[in-house]
């Protein structure tokens, strides 16, 4: 009978480690295993990715893929992604920095109701505006447009980036920036030359997931956009419908809009991970 | 030239007053020490005159110009911060260069001003490793060299050497004041030490609670402070005070009776003290003698001896248990609750009135030039 008072501290450890790593180890699988699935079945052909039982061997085919190919220009969707994602990245930024300086660094006496107020908006259904949205962006002339898409990604994003920002700002010592200003810096010069630096550990994770956010967003897409300004996310749902569900293809185009984040994140989740712990590891 | 001036400062946080009225007048070339106790307000009146707090109301001129509105960038003073506050991304190279490229100097005049600080604070070696490479000692001498490679109108010194241990603290005093005497710069320096204070300063300015309560060189505050505050603030340890009454008053001097016992007579001025009044004596440790219990008609009983060495300082309780400092020779050998006669070397008491404010000496010492 093992008696976990009996094991030494060394023992203890070992064991925790082990446990923690399989638990780990299991939690991603869960996780994964839709992806994997995804992939899996977008190499089947559409009788094998039906077939119950499900079938983990079988002959793979690229038929999906060519298919898809002929069917729609996927270039033209993955562009607009990118447009739309690296577009509400840049200009939520470039918003985001100056509104986090100013509260990590001149706080006042409502600087932390503000920040409050901003996450909340993130806790309304976004349904709940769609009307009102939809409706000013036809009087706008914004429907299916990517300038309207960047506005809105930025609108939805920058409670999430000025939190995240002012984290990592309030993180920093004053003084140095105090030290810059007694050295001379203007005010841009002592952002853009001391501040930025200084947290562009945790800036460049504040982009990222802002892009991904932005990359994988379906909602405003969806109902914002029908073709000239449609994005990855809108070009999968097209194939949903309305000839009922392909599963084969619906699993092939998904993991091409999926692809380049996936891609993406893989090359930037240590960046990732240090950035969502907010400076918990250090 | 770098002649600061200010006049009536007030800083307010909110409701409450943090600068109640500050007029200071710093001449070029001085090294001045702001000390008091903490909270008192020394680094808000430092940051002000740095332009990093903005006061709410009063002037602060810089050679005649007023400067109390102008953003620090443009004020031409330069500032060393407790916390160092160094520039963690770049090199110290990078850290010391980085006023003289904000204001665009060229490259060569840059290499020139750095090559030269480095040599001056012995960082030449160093000067291509980042700030966390680097020793306290070693981040806060290119804290220092940042400020020098700009030759500012003032140098402004928060607390420097508080995070340093007690050898190069010492270490590091002494090279701020031959950096003072090398550069003949005008600097402001903020501390509550008092060894650094006394050392370091041409003048010293002591604050409390937003006010300032006395300035003066060190030895004028140590010898002859206006108050009880400024008294007990300055010495190490510090000033016993016993309280006591006016007995009697001529031109010589004042009959005080103490609470402890004996009737004494202080050299100071007999104007404006009259028979009755409560006033408390203020002596320091090296002014009051240990003798033989039968030799003296003041007496206590010895509470701790501290042997230092070179000095022993002895706590000793009054019969109306007030506790005297009284600084011995180094082999005194006293033991706890003896009974001891006191002896006080009453030409260089203090006494002061029920505000604690000092009544003046009649044989004022002449200022050490
Ligand atoms: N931003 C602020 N808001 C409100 N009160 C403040 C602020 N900054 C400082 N104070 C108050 O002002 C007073 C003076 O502070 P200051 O930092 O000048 O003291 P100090 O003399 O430098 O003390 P120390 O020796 O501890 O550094 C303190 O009572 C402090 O609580
Ligand atoms: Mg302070």
């Amino acid at each position: 009978m093992l008696n976990f008072n009996m094991l030494s501290l060394k023992q203890r450890r070992r064991l925790n480690t082990v446990l923690l790593g399989t638990l780990a180890w299991g939690v991603a699988l869960v996780i994964f295993f839709p992806i994997f699935w995804m992939i899996l079945t977008s190499f089947k052909t559409e009788i094998d990715a039906f077939a119950t039982p499900p079938q983990l061997f079988f002959t793979p085919t690229l038929e999906n893929y060519t298919q898809i190919n002929e069917r729609s220009d996927y270039f033209h969707f993955a562009w607009n992604s990118v447009v739309v994602s690296f577009g509400s990245t840049i200009i939520g930024m470039m918003i985001a920095v100056p509104a986090a300086y100013s509260m990590a660094f001149f706080e006042t006496k409502r600087t932390k109701t503000t920040l409050l107020w901003m996450l909340s908006t993130k806790m309304l259904p976004p349904v709940g505006v769609l009307v009102p949205i939809y409706l000013l962006f036809k009087d706008m002339g914004m429907l299916d447009t990517r300038l309207g898409l960047v506005i809105i990604y930025t609108l939805i994003n920058l409670p999430i980036m000025v939190w995240m920002a002012y984290t990592y700002f309030k993180e920093i010592p004053k003084e140095v920036l105090e030290a810059a200003r007694m050295d001379g810096a203007s005010l841009l010069q002592e952002i853009w030359r001391v501040l930025l630096p200084m947290s562009k550990g945790g800036l460049a994770s504040t982009v990222l997931l802002s892009l991904i956010l932005c990359w994988n967003e379906a909602f405003w897409s969806l109902n914002l956009t029908a073709s000239k300004a449609a994005p990855l996310t809108a070009l999968i749902a097209s194939y949903s419908s309305p000839e009922g569900l392909f599963w084969a293809k619906l699993s092939a185009v998904s993991t091409l809009a999926c692809a380049p984040i996936l891609i993406f994140g893989w090359f930037s989740q240590k960046q990732l991970v240090r950035g969502l712990s907010f400076g918990a590891v250090k | 030239m770098a002649d600061l001036t200010i006049t009536n400062l007030r800083k307010s946080y909110g409701d409450v007053e943090i600068l109640k009225g500050i007029n200071l007048a710093i001449k070029d070339h001085e090294f001045v020490v702001f000390v008091g106790p903490s909270g008192c307000g020394k680094s808000t009146l430092l940051r002000s005159i740095a332009g990093l707090e903005e006061v709410t109301s009063g002037e602060i001129f810089l050679d005649g110009k007023e400067i109390t509105e102008l953003a620090p960038a443009k004020r031409d003073l330069a500032m060393v911060f407790q916390s160092y506050a160094l520039y963690p991304h770049m090199t110290v190279r990078k850290n010391m260069s980085f006023a003289l490229e904000l204001a665009g100097d060229s490259k060569d005049v840059i290499n020139t001003k750095v090559t030269e600080a480095a040599r001056i604070l012995e960082l030449e070696p160093l000067l291509e490793r980042k700030p966390k490479d680097l020793s306290g000692g070693q981040r806060q001498r290119v804290a220092i060299g940042r400020s020098i490679v700009r030759n500012p109108k003032v140098f402004l010194f928060d607390e420097p050497l508080s995070n340093l241990d007690a050898a190069l603290r010492i270490q590091m005093r002494l090279e701020l004041a031959r950096l003072h005497h090398d550069l003949n710069a005008t600097m402001i320096y903020v501390t509550h030490d008092q060894v650094e204070a006394m050392t370091l300063a041409d003048k010293v300015v002591v604050l409390s609670q937003g006010q300032i309560e006395q300035v003066g060189s060190p030895m004028e505050l140590y010898h002859h402070p206006v108050n009880q505050f400024v008294a007990g603030f300055l010495g190490m340890p510090k000033m016993s005070f016993l309280p006591g009454k006016v007995v009697g008053s001529d031109a010589d001097g004042v009959d005080v009776e103490l609470m402890a016992g004996p009737g004494v007579r202080v050299p100071v001025t007999s104007e404006g003290v009259s028979i009755g009044q409560k006033v408390t004596l203020g002596v320091r440790p090296e002014h009051i003698r240990v003798t033989a219990a039968d030799e003296s008609d003041f007496h206590g009983i010895l509470d701790i001896a501290e042997h230092l060495g070179s000095d022993t300082f002895c706590y000793v309780k009054t019969d109306t248990k007030e506790t005297l400092t009284v600084r011995t020779p180094g082999d005194f050998s006293g033991a706890y609750g003896d009974r001891i006669g006191l002896s006080l070397d009453l030409q260089h008491c203090h006494l002061f009135d029920e505000q604690g404010m000092a009544i003046a000496k009649l044989n004022r010492a002449p200022e050490p030039a």
